[in-house]
């Protein structure tokens, strides 16, 4: 055994071809050795790091901080004429798939609903369903995708944001960086940015298949935004407004990928 | 008499051994992100022959409620995959190592000669240079895989701003289905690669580690002819009788 260890230390010359044999296969086994014990410490090391939030199912920091570049790298390749494709209407679903009640409170009363939009100087607006419906109508059928893997052809009616946005002189707000978007009950909230907002085939929506909006799809206004999973397309939409920070984001805050583009 | 005769560069050891941590972390995280929406069967009309997967199997490995987990580690370990990918296809390159991985015209009838000797059909062994015919065709369609791999990937990821890639693979839901079976064909790869190294034996396995062969050489008789002339003897090394 001594010897065997004195050889590892021995010129390459002294030693006969089969302690040559024996000294280069321990070094490189070593050397194996080595990447696999980094490799498990580093995964314990990712594994020590803080979590992004307090709320359950956060990712640890520097996985987030990753996700954050991808956004910054990925962002290269974003075009508000990269258009998502769009079908004919009889090529929509005629249920569309219902996949989550956050922010749907049950004692939501329609009658007193408006949208109130908090413009950069603190005033608000508040707004009817009419004062939105009157604006010009867009149609999309698109390829709505849901984080979770699955997607659906639907048919959705409403007002392109960046039409809404100059037909209430928000120019000013459309120079900021984010738009944050709230239920009326607050407990569904998405932060989305300003490219993404202003895509041509973000909308304002009112209508599914033609009619007016289900209860369950978010009544009477909620946000269909192509560009981005299914997550960012808030139901019913009680409260709008403008940052230069990120607003809070429901699923963000859960580990999912703050900016979530497609 | 034996001989080390170098097989390996070191180099594509490190990419070999890297990937293979990598890839775990990508398939396992994959499977986070697939149970969410767990659709896949392989069947006919009625019939499922095999579900991916069994709710055993995702019990086994705690797979389900972490998408939010799966993607997370599946979009930072993407650029470890995608770097060291790229890095070997590259040192292939230059290095000329293609040369011996690359199938070429004979490659295709040998490896079926390759096939009939694994499975004890035919006696004869094959040839066999640094790799044989079968695996010059393995090698080289796992990296076909893994370049597939990395656009259906951005297919999925990025389908409106890369729309014309998901377009080439036959849309979307087509895209998420050879992502998927690219996945499948790994683990494939993977068993059938762990039983040919596990047959192969020590040598060439330890080739991997190390880069080097372990051959057996004859050893050769040298007869000396003449002796050297006077003038040829250095002084100081032979003294003269």
């Amino acid at each position: 055994m001594s010897n065997f260890i004195t050889n590892l230390f021995r010129n390459n010359k002294k030693l006969t071809i089969d302690q040559l044999i024996v000294k280069k296969t321990i070094v490189s086994f070593f050397f194996l050795f080595l990447f696999f014990a980094g490799c498990i410490w580093g995964w314990k090391w990712l594994h020590r790091q803080p979590l992004d939030s307090n709320v359950s199912g956060a990712i640890r920091q520097p996985l987030r901080d990753v996700l954050n570049t991808n956004e910054l790298i990925f962002n290269k390749i974003f075009s508000k004429n990269h258009l998502t494709k769009t079908y004919a209407a009889s090529q929509a679903v005629k249920r569309a798939r219902f996949n989550g009640n956050i922010g749907l409170g049950n004692n939501f009363d329609t009658a007193t609903w408006k949208l109130y939009v908090i413009k950069r100087n603190g005033d608000t607006l508040a707004l009817r369903l009419d004062d939105i419906r009157k604006l010009p109508k867009v149609d999309i059928i698109f390829n709505f995708k849901c984080i979770e893997g699955w997607n659906q052809i639907t048919h959705w009616g409403g007002v392109r944001f960046s039409d809404f946005l100059k037909a209430y002189g928000l120019d000013d707000e459309s120079q900021m960086k984010y738009v944050g978007l709230v239920t009326p009950d607050e407990n569904y909230y998405v932060g989305i940015d300003m490219p993404s907002i202003l895509h041509p085939q973000t909308i304002l929506c009112y209508e599914l298949n033609n009619r007016p909006l289900p209860m369950k799809e978010g009544y009477p206004l909620r946000l269909i935004i192509p560009v981005k999973y299914g997550i960012k397309h808030l139901k019913r939409i009680g409260t709008l407004y403008f940052s230069n920070n990120r607003p809070p984001d429901y699923w963000a805050e859960r580990g999912y990928d703050y900016y979530a583009g497609l | 008499m034996k001989k080390i005769v170098k097989k390996h560069l070191l180099a594509i050891r490190w990419f070999h051994w890297i990937n293979f941590p990598v890839l775990g972390v990508m398939i396992w995280s994959g499977l986070l992100i697939y149970w969410a929406n767990d659709v896949y069967k392989v069947g006919f009309g009625d019939k499922t022959l095999i579900k991916f997967f069994p709710k055993s199997f995702y019990d086994a490995f705690h797979i389900p409620f972490r998408l939010a987990e799966g993607m997370a580690y599946h979009f930072v370990f993407m650029w470890l995959f995608f770097l060291n990918g790229i890095l070997y296809v590259l040192y292939t390159i230059f290095s000329g190592e293609w040369r011996d991985l690359l199938p070429n015209k004979r490659s295709w009838k040998e490896a079926w000669l390759v096939l009939l000797h694994d499975l004890h059909i035919r006696k004869t062994k094959p040839l066999q240079g640094k790799y044989n015919a079968a695996q010059r065709i393995a090698y080289t369609a796992i990296i076909v895989m893994g370049i597939g791999s990395i656009l259906t990937g951005l297919a999925i990821y990025k389908p409106i701003q890369l729309g014309w890639l998901t377009a080439i693979f036959g849309g979307y839901k087509m895209s998420r289905i050879l992502h998927f079976a690219l996945t499948i064909g790994y683990a494939l790869f993977f068993v059938i690669h762990i039983v040919q190294v596990i047959i192969a034996g020590w040598n060439n396995f330890r080739a991997m580690v190390t880069g080097f062969e372990v051959k057996k050489v004859v050893e050769e008789v040298v007869q000396i002819e003449t002796l050297p002339a006077p003038d040829n003897i250095i002084p100081g090394e032979v003294e003269p009788e």
